[in-house]
């Protein structure tokens, strides 16, 4: 086990910070496999200057960010679908 | 920062006014963001201790010596000092009274800081709802809020135990939550903070011994970086 690897607890300052929304709750589909639960269960791994969001079932890529000095890269190509709780 | 105090040789509380603070709930943290002289910003979470309506937030922050962020709040942090907080974050590791009980809590090491908060949460509103809070501790000396969970909680030691201990000394194991907490039928909320092999280990036992998958909430926190 990767004892780096954390979880989408850990992620969720910066992506509420994009998105305006509370993300852990936020229910995500892997576009790989589509197994779908809140992002909170996403397996994360932060030591990058950014994230990586990896599906917890076939560990696909989910979603990345990265900082830069003056922007913010966001990529979601591996997110079919976000469901989020109002 | 307002004030400090020490838990164990390697942790503090942290004390915080924050005018306009919008509250939090119970199993929330917040990001500290630190910015050195030369600009260099680094960035760590901290589950917040304190219960929600509790006039201050409150931080335990435990050492990590090759970290970049704690050593420094747990060694250097004076009152008075400023400190940049982002939060409160999440709604996922989050317990209201409104979700109900029993719960069953499950640490490892300084994951017992929002399972904590969750506790006096409930004490203080929802003492009728039964709770159970297990801790792995490496040692009697890295056991927090030991005064405050002393015969509220059970521990279990995987190091150095005190003299005539006659607890658990071992890892959290199946056998053990199946003797310490309630059973699958009582469908429990189960809360399981700690590094990602404990939470991994404890979260997998819980599902052999029958406990809802939905049920179990889990939030891992790295062995580096701190």
């Amino acid at each position: 086990m990767d004892e780096r690897m954390l979880d989408g607890n850990a992620g969720a300052g910066d992506l509420q910070e994009l998105f305006a929304v509370e993300v852990t709750q936020t229910v995500g589909v892997c576009e790989a496999c589509g197994m779908e639960g809140p992002l909170a269960e996403a397996h994360v791994y932060s030591l990058a200057p950014g994230l990586t969001l990896r599906c917890r079932g076939c560990e696909a890529v989910l979603a990345r960010l990265v900082h830069l000095p003056d922007r913010t890269l966001v990529e979601l190509r591996g997110l079919r679908r976000l469901e989020i709780v109002r | 920062m307002a004030d400090v105090r020490a838990e164990t040789p390697r942790a503090r509380t942290l004390t915080f006014d924050l005018p306009g603070w919008p509250g939090h709930r119970a199993g929330q943290h917040v990001d500290v963001r630190l910015t050195a002289e030369d600009g260099y910003r680094a960035q760590r979470s901290y589950s917040i201790a304190s219960p929600p309506g509790a006039s201050r937030l409150e931080l335990t922050v435990e050492r990590l010596d090759d970290g970049e962020v704690s050593p420094w709040l747990a060694d250097e942090a004076r009152p008075g000092d400023e400190i940049e907080l982002r939060g409160p974050i999440g709604g996922y590791f989050v317990w209201e009274p409104a979700r109900g009980g029993p719960l069953l809590l499950v640490a490892g090491g300084s994951g017992l800081v929002p399972l904590m908060a969750i506790e006096r949460h409930r004490r203080a509103v929802a003492p009728e709802v039964a709770s159970t809070v297990l801790v792995s501790a490496r040692g009697p000396e890295d056991l927090l809020y030991a005064g405050e969970l002393e015969g509220a909680a059970v521990v279990t030691y995987t190091r150095t135990r005190p003299e005539g201990w006659t607890g658990y000394a071992r890892r959290v194991d199946e056998a053990m939550l199946a003797e310490a907490g309630p059973p699958p039928e009582a469908r429990p909320r189960c809360f399981v903070c700690g590094p990602t092999s404990f939470v991994e280990v404890v979260a997998e036992a819980l599902v052999a011994l029958g406990h809802h998958r939905a049920l179990i909430k889990t939030e891992r926190f790295g062995a580096t970086g701190g």
